[in-house]
């Protein structure tokens, strides 16, 4: 079927005014980032850059950015060993439960983050007897991390097939030298990718955060909800934003390094 | 063997300490808090659930959880649907990749600052003042409807993908010949394109919807007062210090979502998630 050229002039416009709605407001808190007005009347009358010299000594925003990172990367290697564990089990053997197992994996990220957040937070407080705190936060981050990496390296799995491996037991290599050298290249960027987004997915959470992290403990996205309502903040909240918008660009530039292929979303 | 080795640490992981945290968490529904202390009294008791389906304010605020992810689902639909058809079929196939890039990367962008950005955009005088103003129209300030832009907002990407997925899969050869034997445009897109593509948005339905269910967050920053089903829970974990009735509240999302599924599964929209 091809489209009359007024239907084509439509679905353009269409997409671009999408794409605007999208980076629209993405725009507006950037520029707002060098509005001189602290309350952000639109559109700005003056510019400076004073907020983000002030955002960069905020001790706040700082000890909260070094947070995230460590729970980060704590949650995404602990996700990266059990997610390929678990990809490995489901797609080399047959066996009876194999159904759920995989829906299992799914699951803490399929229920609402606030359904995860509450019963992780019932399970440590009431039943194990655990205070919350940073060691809490990073085994709930990585129980809803595990997915993203399974999903990735089952993929890769699925698409190799064990003809590679099995010509080189063949050969006489045992489990761990074809493990090290046939297994794990191939999987490594789908790894890398699976890392990439559990890291993205921990660093942004809130909600699970929320339940898990106790008081003390304050990760960027806690810093930012708990200083969004306090109007001598703003300023710093948005320029906190800016950079984040700013660094979003990163993983999506890696992922097409990686995989030379886009990644269906993030899951 | 093997097998066992390589399951036993996830297995322990999710099978034990996830699986079991949300058994208990079920278990705890039935029980009740004691008003005073708010410690947990271990009785069997089907009040939480009595109190959710009698009071009034229980229902609206469900009804009303439903309506904002009823209409953040449709609002997406309605946008993402020509954004995708021009992705799959007409765009070349080098700003195809260019245009899954470009709606990819905002769901890389925190979310808190999407959110916080719409409250930025609905302020007194802020950028939707400014545009509509000459046109005589307002901010409608922090609200409902504020709270589905906001929503429809976030979850956008997660409808454009499944539907852009869908489109792409369909074969032009298909659409052609609808046209060869004499179908108008419209025609084929009623009785070919729709009922083929349907599938892929009910898949990026299931993500809209449910996500908003879940959300108390968004509702916070740029709803107002208003209280949606997470907002519920949220309070009777912290202020209220009732478990038992949040975990009877927060069984609520899960099986509208059940049912949602069960009724959405028909359409074979779970084979292309």
């Amino acid at each position: 079927m091809t489209l009359s050229r007024p239907a084509r002039l439509a679905l353009l416009a269409a997409l671009l005014l999408g794409l605007a709605a999208v980076y629209l407001p993405l725009m507006v808190v950037l520029i707002n980032s060098f509005n001189k007005d602290a309350t952000f009347a639109w559109p700005p009358q003056e510019f400076t850059t004073m907020w983000w010299d002030r955002a960069i000594d905020n001790e706040g925003a700082r000890s909260a950015i070094w947070t995230s990172v460590q729970a980060g990367l704590l949650a995404t290697v602990i996700a990266l060993t059990l997610g390929t564990l678990a990809a490995f089990a489901l797609q080399r053997y047959r066996f009876f439960g194999r159904d759920a197992v995989s829906l299992l994996v799914i699951l803490p990220i399929a229920l609402p983050g606030i359904v995860t957040g509450i019963a992780l937070n019932n399970a440590f407080r009431t039943i194990l007897g655990i205070d919350l705190g940073f060691i809490t936060l990073v085994i709930a981050h990585a129980t809803f991390c595990i997915v993203v990496v399974f999903n990735n390296v089952i993929a890769r799995l699925r698409r190799l097939g064990g003809s590679l491996e099995e010509a080189s037991m063949d050969l006489g290599a045992d489990t761990f030298t074809t493990f090290r050298l046939v297994t794990f290249p191939m999987l490594r960027s789908a790894l890398l990718a699976g890392g990439l987004l559990a890291f993205a997915l921990s660093f942004d959470e809130i909600i699970v955060t929320t339940f898990t992290a106790g008081a003390e403990v304050q990760t960027l996205p806690i810093w930012i909800f708990n200083n969004l309502f306090r109007p001598n903040q703003a300023p710093i909240v948005n320029v906190v934003g800016s950079a984040l918008i700013v660094l979003s660009v990163v993983p999506i530039y890696l992922a097409q390094r990686l995989s030379g292929e886009t990644s269906g979303g993030r899951i | 063997m093997r097998l066992v080795g390589l399951l036993s640490a996830p297995f322990f992981w999710l099978g034990i300490a996830y699986l079991a945290a949300l058994a208990a968490l079920f278990v705890a529904a039935f029980w009740t808090a004691d008003s005073f202390t708010g410690d947990v009294v271990r009785s069997w008791t089907l009040d939480n659930f009595r109190t959710l389906l009698t009071e009034d304010v229980y229902r609206t605020i469900t009804i009303r959880t439903i309506s904002v992810a009823l209409l953040v689902t449709v609002v997406d639909a309605i946008i993402a649907f020509p954004m995708a058809y021009y992705m799959a079929k007409v765009a070349s196939p080098s700003l195809q990749k260019l245009l899954v890039i470009a709606v990819l990367t905002p769901l890389w962008a925190s979310y808190l600052v999407k959110a916080y950005a719409w409250r930025i955009m609905f302020s007194d005088g802020g950028v939707v003042d400014w545009m509509f103003g000459p046109f005589g129209l307002g901010t409608p300030g922090y609200g409902l409807a504020a709270t589905i832009v906001t929503l429809a907002y976030l979850w956008l990407p997660f409808m454009i993908l499944p539907i852009y997925a869908g489109l792409d899969r369909l074969p032009d050869s298909l659409l052609e010949a609808s046209s060869d034997l004499g179908a108008k445009p419209t025609m084929t897109f009623r009785t070919v394109i729709l009922p083929m593509a349907f599938p892929a948005v009910i898949a990026g339905s299931i993500f809209t919807f449910s996500l908003s269910l879940g959300d108390y967050i968004a509702v916070k920053i740029v709803g107002g007062t208003n209280q949606l089903l997470g907002n519920v829970v949220y309070n009777n974990i912290g202020a209220a210090n009732n478990l038992p009735f949040a975990a009877a509240m927060a069984t609520i999302p899960v099986v509208i979502m059940l049912i949602y599924l069960a009724v959405v599964r028909r359409t074979g929209a779970l084979e292309s998630l």
